[in-house]
């Protein structure tokens, strides 16, 4: 292995701390990460990368090291999902109808990780607005996961919507990114990539800036390899924001040392239904060891009900896509981004343009959100689906009144070939079966890798917590992750392998 | 719930979307299956439940009203697809 190797292997926690001692230079690092990004290009993972940048910034953080006033995150090489707005960064949400869009302001979450010093590496691959379970939905093109099943060379999805930054994770590309999560587009993705995510509590970081999808859902969180270094992240993307009305007033607490904090005798629930018909016996066996691992670590299990758990996917079906149709409606071709040619009249010109610049998927959520919405079907879907959505963030209340975290699968199987599920929409909605509960109800969830599926798959477990306690989620998802000794080493990878 | 193809394109023209004629029956096919599934929230009993419209139990804050922004024209225009002398432009609307 080659110096450069090893350094795109080392944490956040460790690249931090190997900067501050001078093991190694800044601009060493991001030289790393920069070659590595270059050799794997044919995973499609970023969508625009920006050498030149993080060189600079890599000076400063050397500058800022020797003279002893290095930031929290002073050199440390991310990856940001391309629905973040970086000013002077084109920012495209995967869609031709961003093409070009060059923000000319920051978005608050990336504005707060530059100032604790960390360095952008570039921009990563999503599903068209977040729009998916597979990122096979981008203009750009599939991302690849950079796992294979054993003896099978077919490339598979790294799950979506933010799957370049979970792909780019785990093949060793950046030490950490964020994502973004609306229905499980962090979790579920990190899932598939053997690697961490997490959704921090609706409110707990601002949306100022992240292209909009489903207002009342979009959360950004970090995508790491350990759990650590998804709580030193979310410490530095959390807190609030005047400039978005649904950001929470609120401390922000030192999620580092949750990971750390011990969970004994703390109470883990586990939903009985989430125990879904026909579901993968490795998925079970998974959930088993998962829960086998937390009462080693001292945690008592109970069994609780979440009854109205299967009503959830239609009630995100209906929501999801009525809040994209408005938030969409910016997208006319007058003001930023693709505008179609020819003639004709405004009219025209909105139609032909929103018709060229959307994506199949991203078209059919808006038709659905359209339609629920319209005049005389507005209360049989949108109010019926909202009023489903309180019995299902007062099945957590309740839950949440006897224990203090919640243990499912993150998804129902691992990663799937690209091209897989594509001709069915309902059955790739299905992915976001375990992660779309929690995400209505607001609360904070992560995903952790726990073990390999029979073809060498990487799977994930999801805690869900208590509105903004984040930390028991993160203490929980240690103790799993020092249990399972999951070694995350995907078949192409910086270094080896690549 | 079955959608025709009418419906579809009054959906459509609603969501300023063009979908081709030829492409109507393929989408009404598709949004009837995705209508079908999502219909299963019909047997769900929401007597007294109030719908819920947000994650977070919030309050809307109060601020001072005042400008605290602005004067950024030019940065605005910078990604228009067709400015002209500090403006957007659209087609003609009046003949």
């Amino acid at each position: 292995m080659t110096a450069g190797a090893a350094l795109t292997d080392l944490t956040i926690a460790e690249a931090r701390d190997g900067l501050r001692e001078k093991t190694f230079t800044a601009r060493e690092l991001i030289e790393a990460h920069l070659a590595a990004m270059e050799a794997a290009r044919g995973l499609n993972a970023y969508v625009t990368e920006t050498p030149e940048r993080a060189l600079a910034s890599a000076e400063e953080a050397d500058r800022r090291i020797q003279a002893g006033e290095a930031r929290p995150l002073e050199g440390v090489p991310l990856a940001i999902k391309d629905l973040f707005c970086t000013d002077g960064v084109m920012t495209t949400a995967a869609s031709r109808i961003l093409d070009r869009f060059t923000p000319p302001y920051e978005s608050t979450v990336t504005r707060k990780l530059w100032d604790a010093g960390a360095v952008m590496l570039g921009k990563t691959n999503l599903d068209e607005f977040a729009m998916g379970s597979s990122n096979t939905t981008s203009y750009y093109g599939a991302v690849e996961n950079p796992w294979r099943r054993r003896g099978d060379n077919r490339p598979l999805v790294p799950g979506g919507s933010s799957g370049g930054s979970a792909a780019a994770v785990a093949a060793r590309l950046c030490s950490g990114a964020t994502g973004t999560d609306t229905g499980g587009s962090i979790r579920q993705p990190a899932s598939f990539c053997g690697v961490v995510g997490l959704k921090p509590t609706y409110g707990r970081c601002s949306r100022w800036g992240i292209v909009a999808f489903a207002s009342s859902l979009d959360q950004a969180g970090p995508i790491t390899r350990t759990v650590r270094d998804s709580a030193i992240l979310l410490t530095h993307m959390a807190g609030f924001d005047p400039k978005d009305s649904t950001s929470v007033e609120r401390e922000v607490p030192d999620f580092e040392a949750a990971a750390g904090r011990p969970v004994k005798r703390l109470k883990v629930g586990v939903p009985k239904e989430y125990r879904v018909d026909g579901m993968d016996p490795e998925i079970e066996a998974l959930w088993q060891k998962g829960i086998a691992y937390l009462t080693d670590a001292g945690m008592e299990v109970r069994e609780i009900s979440l009854p109205h758990t299967e009503c959830a996917l239609p009630v995100y079906y209906i929501l999801a896509p009525a809040e994209a149709s408005s938030n969409l409606a910016r997208y006319d071709g007058v003001r930023f981004g693709h505008r179609a040619a020819g003639g004709g009249d405004l009219l025209d010109m909105y139609e032909s343009t929103r018709s060229e610049g959307f994506g199949a998927e991203v078209r059919r959520r808006i038709m659905i959100g359209t339609y629920v919405l319209s005049a005389g079907y507005y209360d049989a879907y949108y109010l019926k689906a909202q009023k489903v959505r309180t019995l299902i963030a007062r099945d957590f209340d309740a839950a949440f009144a006897d224990v203090d975290v919640v243990l499912t699968p993150t998804a129902p199987g691992a990663a799937f070939a690209i091209g897989e599920k594509e001709d069915d929409p309902i059955a790739m909605y299905l992915n976001d079966v375990f992660t779309v509960p929690a995400s209505l109800a607001g609360l904070p969830g992560i995903s952790v890798p726990a073990g390999l599926d029979g073809d060498g798959l990487p799977l994930g477990l999801q805690l869900i917590g208590r509105a903004f306690d984040e930390e028991t989620v993160i203490a929980a998802a240690a103790a799993i992750e020092d249990r399972a000794g999951f070694d995350g080493s995907p078949a192409a990878r910086a270094g080896p392998g690549l | 719930m079955s959608l025709d193809k009418a419906t579809v394109a009054r959906i459509a023209a609603l969501a300023r979307i063009r979908v081709p004629e030829a492409e109507l029956e393929t989408l009404a096919e598709e949004l009837s299956n995705i209508l079908g599934w999502i219909e299963q929230l019909d047997a769900v009993d929401t007597e007294n439940v109030p719908p819920m419209s947000q994650a977070a139990d919030l309050k809307l804050r109060w601020r001072e009203d005042v400008v605290d922004d602005g004067g950024i024209r030019d940065k605005i225009l910078a990604n228009a697809p067709d400015p002209r002398d500090g403006y957007f432009t659209v087609p003609k609307v009046i003949e």
